[in-house]
């Protein structure tokens, strides 16, 4: 709370807050320019500082964000299923931990995996082979697609008789700042392997944004979710099962997406605006006396609103 | 100013009022730059003396209180709150009566309010504003919008009579949302707002206010126009090329 004597001037914990909101309403891919921003409306290293620090790491999981590991080894998402502490992000498919810098946005150091940090032998056949398949899925469907799956519940199991989860967690997103552009197609699912019924549910959040800036801001902002199941199997059969749901709901999301922009000029938008007033032809400014002729006969015979 | 304004060209503008009130409260001294620069969603009051409702800005504010385009009285009233000379205030009147037709046949609904005021070189100015709520539960006719808000205010600066001609400058904003929800595809927003200028020298002959409408008839189709068009289309656009229609992708494989 702010002392009696400073009652207009604003806390630092109350600056932190706002920073913190600016920079967690970043577009997909424009956080460091609005940092920037930030930083020099601030114009105190301290308080930036301080919220740069709690807003990067949620906004860079949130956003799924794709950094590089250092030695080539491929990408690391940026995911709360892969968190091990708050900068230390496992990459399941090379077996890797990668350190990363959430404020730069960088990986510069990577770790092997330790063994407790890992999937048993029985739970890595069912992830392997379904992050096979979504990578042939991923690498076809999505130019720049970045792909991981994790266990995020029950990766221990040593055989069958118990449930576990896996996360398919797929990123892609394009920033084009010289042509004012930023986007970004994230999903989420979460896939429950049930022992005991011998069903897998599968769980999908699809969040899609894109801003466009040139000469004004205009923003994209869609979510969805869908569900669907499918037999407990062997791994290689669940991965094929499962990566065709995946496909099946995400085409069918894309042709929506579509569809809601197609709806627009007639139906959707023109509940906000018709193109042309309900008369169809421009208005007519040259003979407005007609309105006002009108209006005093209605008036007369008291249909007026 | 520089940095506040990158920021408000980057934050969805369905956010924009947060924005803005953030920024005056880490800006104090900006205050006024930044009232005047950022447009924000219209507010709308009622006029207790007709019982209909009018639309609040900085052109129809002193002090606290709005003044009525209906009444020409402030809320809440104001004993000495400044007005428009009798002969604007006439042409004010009109142009509310008008300007609520023209907004009827092109919105179906929504409230309009037109306030005059004379300026410093012998000119007036105007300002037009239109909020519409076309959400289902607000004024969309055909019910397709979860959340539908349009906001478009345009200010003209009427210069003083020259040869039978005067100079129009209009500045226009339309700051909307909508929001469609159903089940096949969940959530899907489009927010956006756009800024244009746009001057003209017209014939007095013609009157004030049907140059004045025809400038402000042209300008929202060029809006509304852009947004649908452009803008929208600018962010389908991406959509289809972080995820390719999969004809784009079937023509694609035999290539590689």
């Amino acid at each position: 709370m702010a002392e009696e004597e400073e009652e207009s001037e604003l806390s630092e914990k109350q600056k932190v807050e706002i920073a913190k909101w600016f920079l967690l309403n970043s577009p997909p891919g424009e956080i460091q320019y609005v940092a920037k921003d930030v930083k020099s409306i601030l114009n105190d290293d301290g308080v930036f500082n301080e919220a740069a620090s709690e807003a990067f790491p949620l906004y860079n999981k949130s956003h799924f964000i794709v950094l590089p590991m250092p030695d080539r080894s491929g990408d690391v998402l940026v995911t709360s299923f892969g968190e091990l502490e708050d900068n230390a992000f496992l990459d399941p498919r090379t077996a890797q931990v990668a350190i990363v810098d959430h404020v730069k946005q960088v990986c510069e150091v990577v770790r092997p995996a330790l063994d407790e940090e890992l999937a048993s032998a029985y739970i890595e056949e069912f992830r392997f082979s379904l992050d096979a398949e979504i990578l042939k899925y991923v690498e076809e469907v999505y130019p720049k697609g970045v792909c991981s799956v994790y266990c995020v519940n029950g990766k221990d199991a040593e055989g069958p008789g118990f449930d576990f989860e896996l996360a398919v967690v797929i990123s892609a997103s394009r920033h084009s700042p010289q042509n004012f552009c930023n986007g970004s197609w994230c999903s989420v699912w979460n896939i429950d392997f049930k022992d005991e019924q011998q069903t897998v549910e599968v769980k999908g959040k699809l969040q899609v944004g894109a801003h466009y800036f040139e000469e004004g801001n205009v923003q994209l902002d869609t979510k969805h979710e869908c569900k669907d199941a499918t037999l407990f199997q062997a791994p290689e059969d669940c991965a094929l099962a499962i990566s065709s749901i995946i496909r099946h709901h995400e085409t069918e999301y894309l042709a929506s997406l579509e569809a809601s922009y197609l709806n627009l000029p007639d139906s959707t938008f023109k509940d906000l605006r018709r193109k042309l007033p309900v008369t169809r032809t421009l208005f007519p400014w040259h003979n407005t006396l007609q309105f006002s002729l009108t209006r005093d006969i209605s008036k007369e015979l008291g249909i007026g609103k | 100013m520089e940095a506040a304004m990158g920021l408000m060209r980057r934050i969805p503008p369905k956010h924009t009022e947060t924005a803005l009130s953030a920024l005056l409260s880490l800006m104090p001294n900006h205050s006024s730059d930044l009232l005047s620069q950022v447009d924000q969603p219209l507010q709308v009051l009622c006029d207790v003396d007709c019982g209909k409702e009018f639309i609040l800005c900085e052109y129809n504010r002193d002090a606290d209180s709005y003044r009525s385009p209906w009444s020409n009285k402030y809320h809440p009233s104001l004993e000495d709150g400044s007005l428009p000379s009798l002969e604007l205030r006439k042409l004010e009147i009109e142009a509310n009566d008008i300007f609520a037709i023209y907004r009827d046949q092109y919105y179906e609904g929504g409230i309009s309010s037109v306030y005059m005021w004379e300026d410093e070189n012998e000119g007036f100015v105007a300002c037009f504003l239109i909020k519409k709520d076309g959400s289902k539960t607000g004024q969309g006719r055909r019910g397709y919008l979860e959340e539908g808000a349009w906001d478009a205010i345009h200010v003209i600066e009427v210069g003083p009579e020259e040869e039978e001609n005067t100079n129009y400058r209009l500045t226009s904003t339309v700051m909307l949302t909508l929001t469609t929800n159903n089940e096949s595809s969940g959530i899907f927003s489009l927010s956006g707002s756009i800024r244009r200028q746009m001057s003209m020298k017209l014939s007095v002959a013609d009157g004030h206010l049907c140059n004045m409408g025809k400038m402000i008839e042209e300008m929202e189709s060029k809006l509304r126009n852009s947004l649908d068009q452009v803008y929208f289309g600018k962010t389908r656009e991406m959509v289809c090329t972080l995820r390719p229609p999969s004809e784009v992708v079937q023509l694609r494989i035999p290539e590689s």
